[in-house]
This record gives C-alpha cells, sequence and structure tokens, in this order.
C-alpha cells in the first residue's frame, strides 16, 4: 500500500523550509522508486518542531522535526515509511505532550487531513454540522449557536447567538455573512492556520450562519500579508461550489449560499468591523459610528453578520456534537475551547487549543517552557498590540474573557507574546502609541492626535524631561483616548501603555536613575 | 514589473483590468490590487479611467489608494524585503535585525537601493510570529530570521 508522508504547507512550516523539505522528499522516492505519496498538511501547531514531517503507520502516525532538506536521505535510510528510529524522531505525533493534552474541537482536523480533499474532511467528521443545519428551522439553529455559550473569538466577545438573532428578524432581501480574517494582531495565527489548515470548517460555518439567517453571500476578508491564506482558502471555495456544498442549492437544500475572498491593503484598522465593511464596499477604511449596528445595517447597508474566523469555525462542531457539548468546557461566562496562540520569545512556540480556564503561568511556564532565550519571562502582551502586558505578578489569571478584564487586560484573538527581561517597557508602550498612529483610521481625534502626542510624550520621559509631569500626561491621554475614541484602535492602545507603565515603573524613571539603579 | 508604458497603454490596461471587475459588489479595492499587479505601482494615470468607469470621483479613487499601505504611488524595486516589525518580532531581536537590514542595504524603510533591486518595508505582522523574527521576500516567508539568513536574504535580493 502507498504510504503517505505528510509535510505541512501551513506558512510557519514554509517559513522554516518545508518546501524544500518535501522537495527534496519527493526527489528521493521517486530516485529509490518507492512506494509512497507526499501530502501537504496544515500544521499541528507545534511550530519548534517545524518542518514536522509525518509518516502514516498501522501504528499511527510518527512525527520526525525540525526537518531539513538536508536529513531527507538519512530519515529514509533510517526507515521513515515504516516509522524506523533517528534521532530526529518524536514518537507518535498524537502522543507528544504539547499536542496530547489540547482540546482540539475547533481544530481537530488542522494539521491531520489535506486542507484541499473534500473527502478527507468529510472522513474526518465534516459537513455533519451542515447536513443538521439545512434540516433545521433557522431559528433553532440560532438557538442553538446561543445556548452553545460561543462569544467572538475576535476579541470583543459578544455572543454570537445573539447576533445572528438580530440579522435573522432583520427586514431585508438580501443579508450577508461577512468573515473577517483580517488577521493583524501580534502574535496571532489561528485564522491563517483554519484558512491554510481547514478551510472546509471555515466555509461550512459560514453557509451555517447564512442558512440560519436567511443570508445568501458570504465574504471572507483577509490580509495581502496572507497570500498561502488566500491561496488556500480560494481554492477551497471553489472545489466546495463544484461539490454543492455552496451554490443554489446548499448540501442538495432549498438553501442558496455563495461566497468569495476579498483581500485587504495593508491596513490593520480594517480588523475593526465597521472599518471592514467600509473596505469591502472598495471605500476607505474608515471606522464607522455605531448605531446602526451591521446587524442592522451592515455591508452595503444590508443585515450583516460579521464574525472571526474561529467564531465560525466553531459553530460546524457546535451543530454537530450539539450545544451542551461545547458548553460544558471552559469556565464562568467564558464556555468552550479557545486557540491560544503562544509567540515571541518562547521555547514551544505554536497554537495550543483548550477549555478556557488555564492561568497565564500555567501557558506561559508550563505549555511554553520559559523563553527560547533561557533568560527570566519580564512581561507577557495578551491579546495583540492593544493588550495589556502582564507581569509575573498575574499569572495566576485564569484564561477568561472577564478575568482578564478584571486586570485591565483582554485576551483579545487569544495571542500572547512573550518578553523576556531584556525588554525595555517605555520602548513597548511607545511603540503601542506609534503603532496607534501609523494605523489609526483619521476619523476620531483621541486616537488620530492622542496617538502621536502620546509618542511625544514617551520620548519626553525617555530623555529624563519632567518626567513625573509626562507620566502624569501620559496616563490622562490615555484616559481621554480610552474614552473618547471611536473604536478599539484609539480606545484599546491605552492598555498596553498603561499596563506598562503600571507594572514597570522602574522603565519609565528617567534614564540617569534607571542607569543608577542597575 | 516596474516597466514604464506609454500613458495610452496604460489607460487601455486599466479599462480592461475595470471591465474585468466592474460586476462585482465593491470592486475597487480588486481592481487596484490587480493594477499593481499588472503595474508594479498604481500610477496617476489609472485613476480617472477608473473614477469614470465605476462613477466616483477622482478624489475618492485617491482617497482609497493613499489610504492603504499596500498600494504604491511609485515603482518598487525589483525585489521588495519586507521586515515584521510587530511585538513578537520585537521580542526575538527584530529591532536589531532591522538596523542591520538598513545597513547591509544602505537605505532606510520605503526606500529603494540606488540600483533599484530591492526596496525595504516594515510589514505589521505576517502571522509567522511563533518563528520570529520573520520576512517576506516577494511573496516567500522565512521565520526565525538570523544576522546569516538576513545576509544571504540581501545577497538574493540584489542579484
Amino acid at each position: 500500500m502507498t504510504v503517505k508522508i505528510y509535510i505541512p504547507r501551513d506558512a510557519a512550516a514554509l517559513a522554516l523550509g518545508a518546501e524544500r523539505v518535501a522537495t527534496a522528499m519527493a526527489e528521493e522516492i521517486a530516485a529509490r522508486g518507492l512506494d509512497a505519496v507526499v501530502v501537504r498538511n496544515g500544521s499541528r501547531g507545534m511550530h519548534w518542531l517545524e518542518p514536522l514531517v509525518e509518516v502514516e503507520t498501522a501504528e499511527g502516525r510518527i512525527g520526525y522535526g525540525p526537518v531539513k532538506a538536508s536529513d531527507v536521505a538519512s530519515l529514509l535510510d533510517a526507515g521513515l515509511l515504516s516509522g524506523g528510529a533517528h534521532p530526529l524522531s518524536l514518537g507518535k505525533t498524537e502522543e507528544i505532550p504539547f499536542l496530547k493534552q489540547q482540546t482540539r474541537l475547533t481544530f481537530a482536523r488542522c494539521g491531520v487531513i489535506d486542507p484541499l480533499s473534500l473527502d478527507d474532511y468529510r472522513a474526518h467528521g465534516g459537513l455533519r454540522g451542515l447536513e443538521k443545519a439545512v434540516a433545521m428551522q433557522p431559528a433553532a439553529i440560532v438557538a442553538e449557536v446561543t445556548e452553545s455559550g460561543l462569544r467572538g473569538r475576535g476579541g470583543a466577545g459578544f455572543p454570537t447567538g445573539i447576533k445572528w438573532k438580530t440579522v435573522l428578524d432583520a427586514a431585508g432581501a438580501r443579508k450577508y455573512i461577512v468573515c473577517n480574517a483580517d488577521e493583524g494582531d501580534s502574535g496571532t495565527f489561528a485564522d491563517r492556520m483554519i484558512m491554510e489548515g481547514d478551510p472546509f470548517v471555515l466555509i461550512e460555518g459560514m453557509a451555517i450562519a447564512g442558512v440560519a439567517t436567511g443570508s445568501t453571500k458570504g465574504y471572507v476578508y483577509t490580509r495581502s500579508e496572507y497570500p498561502h491564506a488566500i491561496a488556500v482558502m480560494t481554492e477551497a471555495i471553489e472545489i466546495a461550489r463544484a461539490a454543492g456544498v455552496l451554490g443554489t442549492s446548499v448540501l442538495g437544500s432549498a438553501h442558496s449560499f455563495d461566497m468569495e475572498v476579498r483581500t485587504g491593503a495593508g491596513a490593520y484598522v480594517c480588523g475593526e468591523e465597521t472599518s471592514l465593511l467600509n473596505s469591502l464596499e472598495g471605500k476607505r477604511g474608515i471606522v464607522r459610528a455605531k448605531p446602526p449596528l451591521p446587524a442592522h445595517k451592515g455591508l452595503f447597508d444590508c443585515p450583516t453578520v460579521i464574525n472571526n474566523v474561529i467564531s465560525l469555525a466553531s459553530v460546524p462542531t457546535i451543530l454537530d456534537k450539539g450545544a451542551a457539548y461545547y458548553r460544558d468546557f471552559g469556565m464562568g461566562r467564558s464556555r468552550g475551547t479557545i486557540p491560544i496562540q503562544i509567540a515571541g520569545n518562547v521555547k514551544h512556540s505554536g497554537l495550543y487549543e483548550t477549555a478556557f480556564g488555564l492561568t497565564l503561568g500555567e501557558i506561559v511556564d508550563e505549555i511554553g517552557g520559559g523563553t527560547a532565550s533561557g533568560r527570566p519571562v519580564k512581561a507577557v502582551q495578551v491579546g495583540g498590540p492593544l493588550g495589556a502586558y502582564f507581569p509575573r505578578a498575574l499569572f495566576d489569571t485564569p484564561f477568561d474573557y472577564e478575568a482578564f478584564a478584571a486586570k485591565d487586560g483582554l485576551i483579545g484573538h487569544a495571542g500572547i507574546v512573550i518578553f523576556d527581561d531584556t525588554a525595555d517597557m517605555l520602548k513597548q508602550a511607545r511603540f503601542a502609541m506609534e503603532f496607534c498612529a501609523v494605523e489609526s483610521c483619521g476619523k476620531c481625534t483621541p486616537c488620530r492626535i492622542g496617538s502621536t502626542r502620546g509618542v511625544e510624550v514617551a520620548d519626553k520621559i525617555a530623555a529624563g524631561i519632567e518626567p513625573e509631569k509626562n507620566r502624569e500626561l501620559l496616563a490622562d491621554l490615555c484616559n481621554t483616548m480610552k474614552f473618547g475614541s471611536l473604536c478599539a484602535l484609539g480606545g484599546f492602545t491605552p492598555y498596553p501603555v498603561m499596563s506598562a507603565m503600571t507594572h514597570f515603573p522602574e522603565d519609565f524613571e528617567p534614564a540617569p536613575v534607571r542607569e543608577a539603579a542597575e | 514589473m516596474n516597466i514604464q508604458l506609454p500613458r495610452a497603454d496604460v489607460a487601455e490596461r486599466t479599462l480592461a483590468i475595470v471591465g474585468e471587475f466592474k460586476g462585482l459588489e465593491g470592486p475597487l479595492l480588486p481592481i487596484l490590487h490587480d493594477i499593481q499587479d499588472e503595474f508594479g505601482y498604481v500610477p496617476e494615470e489609472c485613476l480617472p479611467v477608473i473614477a469614470r468607469e465605476l462613477n466616483l470621483s477622482r478624489a475618492e479613487v485617491y482617497g482609497v489608494v493613499t489610504f492603504y499601505h499596500d498600494f504604491r504611488e511609485h515603482p518598487a524595486g525589483r525585489h521588495v524585503l519586507k521586515l515584521c516589525r510587530a511585538e513578537a518580532c520585537q521580542s526575538m531581536g527584530g529591532d536589531r535585525l532591522a538596523e542591520r537590514a538598513k545597513a547591509l542595504l544602505g537605505i532606510d524603510f520605503h526606500e529603494t537601493t540606488p540600483d533599484g533591486a530591492v526596496t525595504l518595508e516594515p510589514v505589521y505582522c505576517l502571522g509567522l510570529c511563533s518563528c520570529s523574527p520573520s520576512a517576506m521576500l516577494d511573496g516567500e516567508v522565512r521565520g526565525r530570521v538570523d544576522d546569516a539568513e538576513l545576509e544571504a536574504l540581501v545577497a538574493e535580493a540584489r542579484r
């Protein structure tokens, strides 16, 4: 029987040389006349082991990594095709603790299947959710999603079912499903991994959303920085259309739903939902004032569901296994699972899907294994460039929407970036303001002007100019931005700034004092 | 990519591209992406054609072009090297790497080497935060870029 060798096509694996490994493997297989085939899968999310090569054996999949192209010959010499021993062998992939301890619901297939094989997708439980949905009343689908407790995984944490109900109840001849795949937060890559590793789950989730709300057209708005995701997603949509999953008769039902991919153009603010809608319409990505809510007047003024990739990709499991199954994971009002993205200066970087409730310390020290540099962890930024910096003193905070809010932070899109003790938190605070200034859409003054003033004030503090007065001014400015900005860009930039200043005051002392203290 | 075409050709090609996407809902961004793919930047001569065909004002089209970081008003070098400048890459020495790249190329961000070979651009996140610091050379991604890798990238781009 032909042996299957899996080599990821995920961008992170490609960035670490997976393409060269795949080419070398294909050449060696041909040269040796072996009965084996290379399958390009998504990533398992263990990025410190990428490129991770897996071989399917009778005992299960055996992993090897990180593999370089120059390792391929020796791997085959060692009997790769039967899972032979080799210094790079990791044993059974599923038994690697980082993977074994996870609860993979949304990412169940990511890294396992060929992302562009609909047969593979079906064989691993795909389309069951949509099959159930087309036989249900729209209100019943919405109720199921509401009961699951699913909240928006883009960061706002708004209950997905409530949003859907608003669109279902809204009058309108034409309604839209918009998937926010404008994943611009540093430290996040879950959306990218789903689009590259299991695009059909997003298609299925969007089709369910369409059936549930009476929407017939969907858009995936993603980033130009994600060329691999765009390519896979586009091809998957064509395959789904040809197979009747999309089109005028979704899975042979009376429901019509089709979708396409749209590419942004390098504006971070377009991850904000109203700015994204303007961008989709072909306008400048300027934030819209709410109300009206997009659920009432969204894309082209039509009722619009706008959800994050992970929210939509979580829906097929909820429909397939039931609201209670999903709801039983998690803590407090944070139900289900969350794909935590562990990034930056960390030993075990990657994606870790688990129920809500792990503490930040468990994630950083135990799962992440501490810093890659081997130095002590100084700070962890949770939730992207608009998220707070957490010191070790707050490592007991459980990963939960409310618990993070109570500590003046946010979980955002669940990316965490780890910094060692060489980080300068004043510099990080300045960067937050600088980033806001570069990316501000310009509509509201606190964001547009405040961010520029913030950079200047941070520079004055660094230069030792009236530091006490300027620290007060920075705090005052943050307050104005937080409460006076139209959207999360200006409104949340104070989180990294204030958390840096509050938790690491020593970095905000004037330069001569800091030097004397060292 | 950055071949200078006569004005008439630009207008003609623009018209063809607009025609291809005109039927889409919200066609402007797809049109601009395609124009940039075609010419390497968005030539000024395209704007009146797009405006006329989409029934927009020239100011509206120009406003969109200048809002988005991706769209260039001038041709880039033969290769574009993007370095990620966001937090995850900062935590792994991205700032130092950026300084090194500037020194190797002798240019700052948003500049092109005098021989027209390389344009250096900052990017705020390539989604490769688990293998920081990261870079992209003409659409090809690289992770865990160290000094040796950066030198190889620069040499590749200079060719």
